[in-house]
């Protein structure tokens, strides 16, 4: 079990790096940082979309690719399933975790409600890298209503 | 043992080929280029069949008068394509099945490098980064005479 926490740990110590130098950098400097965290989890994900699901049979469609990163890739970072997964069938997908365990060291209900949005960005390039390895291109946001749970909404580019 | 061994990206790129030198590099390049097309072809077969599994080792795709070639294809669509002496009758369906396995961890292994880009060639210039995979490739490639 120590290893969960030494990512958990890392992450921390991510956000806290990126924001130790400005406190409170202004919007600009605010995405600045968000889209680093949101790269380094795209790079992150795209190795991990390789490697998991290697002794799988390939996928058939994207239902499929969508089940195993709540399944098995959120298994494996975070020792968990994801809790729901909600589609409209065209091409826009909810995954909805009721305690994100980034989260859950912080706080319960809305005490630092504006402070989630930089613990989830990591997470969202990491499912958008793992995506993109399977070939699926797709932009990831997330939303959180009360802290531990969080939503992240994907939504499918079609070209 | 394999007499070439080429790494393709989803876009049909070569990542990365390598052939014994003494043969005609060339007709290697063009005997995997005419291979993709069967490797498509095969993929959209799959995917239209009603089969419940699919398997990622795709078989032998055409045996020439000189050379066979077997393909492997992975989730993220990079195909590997591995053309054998047909001489060396030995070398049996496990034993291909054995070979792409292990290529397909190196392959892993060099996506996992955070000095490899995705979509850059596989090349051993810098120590840690294509080496490994090229002396795996070169395991493979050691002639039986």
């Amino acid at each position: 079990m120590a290893d969960a926490v030494l990512f958990e740990f890392l992450h921390t110590e991510m956000v806290a790096e990126l924001w130790a130098h400005d406190p409170d950098p202004g919007p600009g400097g605010q995405n600045m940082n968000l889209s680093v965290l949101e790269s380094v989890g795209f790079r992150v994900g795209q190795a991990l979309g390789e490697r998991l699901p290697r002794e799988m049979l390939a996928f058939r469609e994207e239902l499929d690719v969508l089940k195993f990163l709540c399944k098995d890739l959120w298994l494996a970072i975070f020792q968990k399933q994801m809790d729901s997964l909600r589609t409209n069938h065209q091409g826009t997908y909810v995954l909805q975790d009721n305690s994100f365990p980034l989260l859950l060291p912080m706080a319960a209900g809305l005490q630092y409600l504006e402070e989630a949005p930089k613990f989830l960005a990591f997470t969202c390039g990491l499912l958008r890298g793992a995506l993109c390895t399977l070939g699926i291109e797709s932009v990831v946001t997330a939303s959180v209503a009360a802290l531990p749970g969080c939503k992240f909404q994907v939504v499918i580019q079609n070209s | 043992m394999a007499v070439c061994v080429a790494v393709i990206a989803k876009e049909n790129y070569p990542l990365y080929i390598r052939s014994t030198p003494t043969e005609n590099e060339l007709k290697f390049h063009y005997m995997v280029h005419t291979s993709l097309d069967v490797v498509d072809e095969k993929i959209s077969a799959m995917g239209k069949a009603l089969v419940d599994q699919r398997e990622l080792y795709l078989g032998l795709l055409y045996p020439t008068e000189d050379y066979k070639v077997y393909g492997y294809v992975t989730n993220s669509k990079v195909k590997f394509v591995m053309v054998v002496d047909s001489s060396n009758t030995a070398l049996r369906d496990n034993e291909i099945r054995s070979m792409f396995r292990k290529l397909h961890n190196s392959y892993t292994d060099v996506m996992c490098n955070p000095f490899y880009n995705p979509g850059d060639r596989i090349q051993s210039r810098f120590v840690c980064l294509g080496r490994a995979f090229d002396n795996m490739v070169t395991s493979m490639m050691i002639p039986v005479c």
